[in-house]
């Protein structure tokens, strides 16, 4: 087995995730990026889109996140997401659903505090939709 | 002297009196759990969420610019309390200790002069304050934590503070709610949400173990990811006291409530053993008039 990172995925009601991976690639808001073991120390904003765990070469599971945080560290990679789950088991139609409602929401909003929260629910929803591959 | 019947209605009132509170007992039982566990897995979140603040803000504290969530607005004079209680009664002396807790905070600060407002999260407290603090509460948030508290209700709550705050309302921001540690123990606690306090263990770590010492990079720049971080933490702050909260409040109702079954149970037994002695004595009582009665013959 090769050299491994102590991954850690944690939305607010639960730790999702906590594993030694041989990779994972997160999506920064400034582009992907991999974490390797001994990996720099660095922390970076999340933009909503997939995490993939890659394992010999391939990628063993795919999340998806609504956005957050991540940091890294030589030894360890955490994740903060408002919101994270599997992609697996998430279907094209869901994810379109969730994009039609989360735009019918913008549609309705009415003040500023609305607006901008369905747009970002919109935002997340597209990159659902582009993850599910849909 | 009660009468038989008197003593008969009493008894099967303390019965299904006994009914209510003991399947009340059950039910908070089994949402306890629910919500013990709710409560404790959202703390690895706030852990490390307070981890990476304190990367963060350790770096950037002291730089003039710093986003005023974490230097604050230079000025402790106008304060704003956020107190969460639960929306149901009958859970014991939850309520009122948080209420109690709420205002020696609130007359400590009036007493140093400063200006106090009240946001109340939960309908118990409210009515509870509304007594001696009408005029500075400023909202109520009642509608949330029917089954379990989730994120999403939270989120309005955190939002009313942050606009409040954006608003230039208040300078400092505590929030004040019962930390859940067992069924039968909660702590009525206070935390200060804005300015965010740095925890002092952050900079202690960074004298012990090498690795916090690292020299992190940051993307984008340390300002634009604290400008995003600081207020996601103050909603998982007010999250995670909702759903201590909530685990409180079931622990308390569960305690409450097993008390209150095991005293109408004494309450009963009480009542039952006036009623058989009275039930002897008349019947004693009329055979004494009947022999009595055949003995003048």
């Amino acid at each position: 087995m090769a050299e491994t990172t102590e991954f850690e995925l944690v939305s607010p009601d639960r730790l999702l995730i906590s594993e030694p991976v041989e990779m994972v690639v997160v999506p920064g808001v400034e582009g992907d990026f991999g974490v390797l073991p001994r990996h720099a120390p660095m922390l970076s904003t999340v933009r909503p889109g997939v995490i993939d765990i890659h394992e010999g070469g391939k990628v063993r599971t795919r999340l998806f996140v609504a956005g957050g945080f991540a940091e890294v560290t030589e030894e360890r990679c955490t994740v903060l997401a408002e919101e994270a789950f599997d992609l697996e088991g998430v279907s094209g139609e869901k994810a379109r659903e969730r994009l039609q409602s989360a735009r019918d929401d913008l549609a309705e909003a009415d003040d500023e505090f609305a607006k901008g929260r369905a747009a970002k629910a919109v935002g997340v929803a597209e990159a659902l939709v582009a993850a599910v591959g849909g | 002297m009660p009468s038989l019947k008197d003593l008969r209605s009493r008894i099967s009132s303390v019965k299904s009196t006994k009914k209510i509170t003991s399947a009340m007992k059950m039910v908070a039982a089994s949402r306890l759990r629910k919500a013990q566990e709710a409560a404790e897995s959202s703390r690895p979140f706030a852990e490390r969420m307070d981890r990476m603040l304190g990367t963060l803000a350790g770096s950037v504290a002291g730089l003039p610019g710093a986003p005023k969530l974490l230097a604050g607005t230079g000025s402790t004079q106008r304060h704003l309390i956020v107190v969460v209680s639960s929306n149901r009664g009958l859970c014991g002396g939850l309520n009122s200790n948080i209420a109690r807790n709420a205002r020696a905070l609130i007359r400590e600060l009036q007493a140093d002069g400063k200006d106090v407002r009240i946001l109340c999260v939960g309908r118990k407290v409210r009515d509870i304050l509304k007594r001696d603090h009408h005029k500075l509460i400023v909202d109520t948030f009642e509608d949330w934590g029917r089954r379990t508290v989730t994120y999403a209700e939270a989120e309005p709550v955190a939002q009313r503070v942050l606009d409040m705050f954006e608003g230039d309302e208040f300078d400092v921001c505590t929030v004040i709610y019962n930390r859940f540690r067992s069924a039968i123990s909660q702590i009525p606690t206070r935390q200060q949400l804005i300015p965010f306090p740095v925890p002092e263990s952050a900079n202690d770590n960074e004298a012990g173990d090498g690795e916090a010492k690292a020299i992190y990079e940051f993307e984008p720049s340390e300002e634009e990811i604290l400008a995003d971080l600081l207020p996601l933490n103050v909603k998982t702050q007010i999250f995670r006291a909702m759903t201590e909260n909530y685990a409180s409040e079931q622990g308390a109702r569960m305690t409450a409530m097993d008390n209150a079954t095991r005293n109408a149970g004494e309450m009963i037994d009480d009542l039952t053993l006036q009623y058989n002695r009275t039930r002897q004595a008349m019947i004693t009582k009329e055979l004494i008039e009947i022999i009595s009665g055949a003995e003048a013959l």
